[in-house]
């Protein structure tokens, strides 16, 4: 075998730290290396190049590049070599960036380090077989989790697409948290008018199945075939015959349930429509609230309903559908604002959330649009925004920022001016953040044009004085303490992940933070990939966004989709297991620990053996440690392959 | 091939690709320095991990051994790091019988974000080989210098 090695220096990245030209002549001495030689950019198109020379003056039938780390630019070499004619797994990289070079320092423990793992690599090269993809089929439905505006226009951009859409969604309509506000930034614009079109647009596109009140219980498979079981929770209403006309809630004697849609400021039926524009606009029963359900009597509902819908003893149902791409856009949560005891959020009443307030200013909220403190439904004049409440905060483990906050809090002082022009705002305030387009002048009109008092200073203690709310805190700026006696405390909680993402994550083998925010493939250039083929993100389910954001991610995982879509087969990552039937004794234990179901036992003249489902393989090599034989071995990552590593670092 | 005499011990990690090894990549990435003696084996899962590679290298002449994978159920695969949890635990209390101190192998879960936790991890690891210095080492013990005993 003639194997040749390329040392980058990555600009001065690694030559900084490492003697990239020794490194090259140390690696001569190297079994089976014929080449050596250090380039500036190994990447670069002349790097490329480079290589492809020297596969082809040298005969070469492997390459080791050393240089960043395999999962940035093993592909682009894979690529590079399969140009030059070799099969592209005859290729290994040694990571001489992030895990030598950026790491320390030392410039000789630094080489001495980069020319070992180059060792490693070459040894393991040196076993390395040719291996050819194999084609497979891909089904071009999509499944899109979450049915807020990123996963709208995720469904809605596939659906124009031509393919076949599934929308799951958890609540019992689609719109998610940007139905709930009154208006948006910085334009001012009714939230649920531009919203509404698009919803409207999912409910109607013939492309589009939309399963509400439905949570993913399982997902199998992998990219091209995924299969999702999905639970469809019961609403004790056949959604067939529902026509949304609202008779049941006007006439349900129980008032007194948790409204969740509108952030549980005030109380509503338990047969209910969560609003006037909810899509599918059917009814459900909260089973907590139901006298029907929990008492066994009532029924009002089941005789006022004019299509008899009402299905008391409805059962929740799991569906499958079979998809080739998933798109997870489960959105974000609020932070829990009774964890700032100080504040009083959950114990004194008019303190209130950012999205409470947005139903109190909504003119379909609870109030009808008239802001009116919960206690005693007063119209409050002095009205204090917080900020940062569970953003940027180690103290409660929300070290981040929400990112939007300080836009909503602005909008909301703006509206509380049109609303009440007699009143007053205070925004207690750590920095403002408004790098958006119009975003900085909006904050401006929020000071100069509607008078908002902003108070650079964070808040130490809110309590309550006769019917009013004291406040007090620093303004950082004068040196000063400052006490304001406010109507309405209004507190902008922070954003944290959904409610059960992390439980999502492992069902869809993606990774997230330890926020519970998933992770993308590449933090700046694969912003909606996950590790995980055949998984897209959109929304603030991989981090904070505001609308315009999670709208624009909603799109790129929609062109990710129709892209993988635009193929008739995939092909597979030939890395994967293979049997060698001669040494495979039929024990079975590799069918056992296999997560994906891709061993299978087949007979083979009389005895049991194992054999690899090649296309659903995902090399994860489980069986491989598993085999008391040895007999199934995970291609590229052998047994033998390992073992030579071992003992190119621990030569005695 | 030899660590740097004097210097460096042999310390090996075996890493998963996507949690772990993307972990390092990551606190290289954020210029978390860290020291130099461990060199890294990428295999795809921690569950890939046969507990005998680790046998292996600390039988060569390996000093200390370190395998990272994802953090209990944020395995790429599922479970593959249930199994390297199950193997890898059994497999530690099995090497005072084969005359190899259980504190020279160790087995944690890093994740991809996790740059900073790989820092410590590998400090912390690297700091507890260098003190309990090199490995004896086997079928040699008439070679007693210990200038050669740190270069195995």
């Amino acid at each position: 075998m003639k194997i040749g090695v390329f040392i980058c220096h990555c600009g001065s990245n690694i030559g900084g730290t490492v003697d990239a030209a020794k490194v090259a002549e140390a690696a001569r001495a190297f079994p089976d290396v014929v080449f050596t030689s250090d380039t500036m950019y190994a990447c670069s198109e002349p790097g490329q190049d480079g290589i492809i020379q020297a596969i082809k003056d040298h005969q070469l039938d492997g390459v080791v590049v050393s240089s960043c780390t395999p999962r940035m630019h093993e592909p682009t070499f894979r690529r590079t070599v399969e140009r030059a004619g070799l099969n592209r797994f005859m290729f290994e990289m040694a990571n001489i960036r992030e895990h030598v070079s950026w790491i320390g320092k030392d410039k000789e423990a630094n080489t001495n380090k980069a020319v070992e793992l180059t060792g490693i690599a070459v040894e393991k090269l040196r076993q390395d077989q040719p291996l050819f993809a194999k084609q497979f089929d891909i089904n071009k439905r999509v499944m899109i989790i979450g049915g807020g505006v990123a996963g709208i226009q995720a469904a809605l951009d596939c659906a124009d697409g031509d393919r076949e859409v599934v929308l799951v969604e958890r609540e019992s309509t689609i719109g998610g948290k940007m139905a709930k506000l009154d208006k948006t930034f910085p334009t001012v614009d009714c939230s649920s008018c531009i919203l509404g079109p698009k919803m409207v647009d999912v409910a109607q596109h013939p492309k589009i199945q939309l399963y509400a009140m439905s949570e993913v219980e399982e997902i199998g498979g992998y990219v091209g075939n995924f299969e999702v079981k999905i639970k469809r929770k019961a609403p004790y209403v056949n959604w067939e015959l529902c026509t949304g006309c609202g008779l049941c809630m006007e006439k349900c004697p129980s008032k007194k349930s948790k409204d969740r849609f509108n952030e549980q400021v005030g109380t509503t039926t338990a047969i209910n429509i969560p609003f006037p524009q909810a899509i599918p606009k059917k009814a459900v029963i909260d089973p907590e609230f139901c006298i029907k359900l929990t008492k066994g009597k009532c029924g009002i509902c089941a005789k006022v309903c004019p299509t008899k819908a009402i299905v008391f003893d409805q059962q929740e149902e799991i569906v499958s559908e079979s998809v080739g791409a998933i798109v997870a856009a489960t959105g974000y949560d609020l932070f829990d604002i009774s964890k700032y005891g100080e504040y009083g959020g959950g114990r004194l009443p008019d303190v209130i959330t950012g999205m409470q307030y947005e139903r109190l200013l909504s003119a379909s909220g609870p109030t009808g649009g008239h802001v009116k403190r919960p206690s005693d439904g007063k119209e409050p004049k002095t009205i204090v925004f917080v900020q940062c409440v569970g953003s940027r905060d180690k103290s409660v483990d929300r070290p981040y920022c929400s990112g939007f906050c300080c836009m909503y809090t602005a909008k909301q002082a703006i509206l509380t001016k049109d609303h009440i022009p007699d009143s007053t705002s205070y925004v207690f305030y750590m920095d403002i953040r408004a790098p958006g387009k119009m975003y900085d002048e909006f904050t401006r009109r929020a000071m100069e044009e509607y008078g908002t008092q902003y108070v650079r200073g964070r808040v130490s203690m809110i309590y309550p004085k006769g019917d009013k709310l004291l406040v007090r805190g620093a303004d950082t700026l004068m040196g000063t303490q400052v006490e304001v006696e406010a109507d309405l405390v209004v507190l902008a909680a922070g954003a944290e992940a959904a409610v059960g993402a992390p439980h999502l994550a492992e069902k869809l083998r993606i990774s997230y933070d330890k926020y519970g925010f998933f992770m993308e493939s590449h933090p700046k250039l694969r912003p909606v990939e996950t590790n995980t083929a055949g998984v897209y993100l959109a929304g603030a389910c991989q981090g904070p966004k505001d609308i315009p954001a999670s709208v624009a991610q909603g799109s790129a995982a929609a062109a990710k989709v129709l892209a993988l879509f635009a193929k008739d087969k995939l092909e597979n990552d030939p890395m994967i297991s293979s049997v060698d039937i001669k040494r495979c004794v039929g024990c079975g234990k590799c069918v056992q620990v296999c997560p994906f179901g891709a061993i299978k036992e087949v007979d083979f003249r009389g005895e049991p053996k194992a054999e690899v489902i090649e296309t659903v393989c995902q090399g994860c090599g489980l069986c491989t440690a598993t085999c008391p034989q040895g007999a199934i071995q995970l291609s590229h990552f052998t047994d033998n392959q390992i073992l030579a590593e071992v003992n190119a670092l621990c030569q005695l | 091939m030899s660590a740097l005499a004097g210097k460096e011990l042999r310390i090996v990690g075996f890493l998963c690709n996507w949690c772990s090894y993307g972990g390092a990549d990551t606190a290289g990435v954020g210029r978390f320095s860290q020291p130099t003696d461990l060199r890294i084996i990428r295999v795809p899962c921690s569950g890939r991990i046969n507990p005998l590679f680790v046998a292996k290298t600390l039988l060569s002449g390996a000093d200390g051994v370190l395998v990272s994978g994802c953090h209990p159920r944020d395995c790429h695969y599922a479970e593959g790091n249930f199994y390297a949890r199950r193997r890898l635990e059994v497999f530690k209390r099995l090497l005072p019988t084969m005359g190899i101190d259980p504190d020279r192998f160790e087995y944690t879960w890093v994740s991809a974000s996790e740059g900073q936790r790989w820092q410590k991890v590998v400090t912390s690891f690297t700091e507890q080989i260098h003190k309990l210095g090199p490995a004896p080492r086997f079928g040699l013990a008439h070679e007693q210098n210990p200038a050669t005993a740190a270069a195995c």
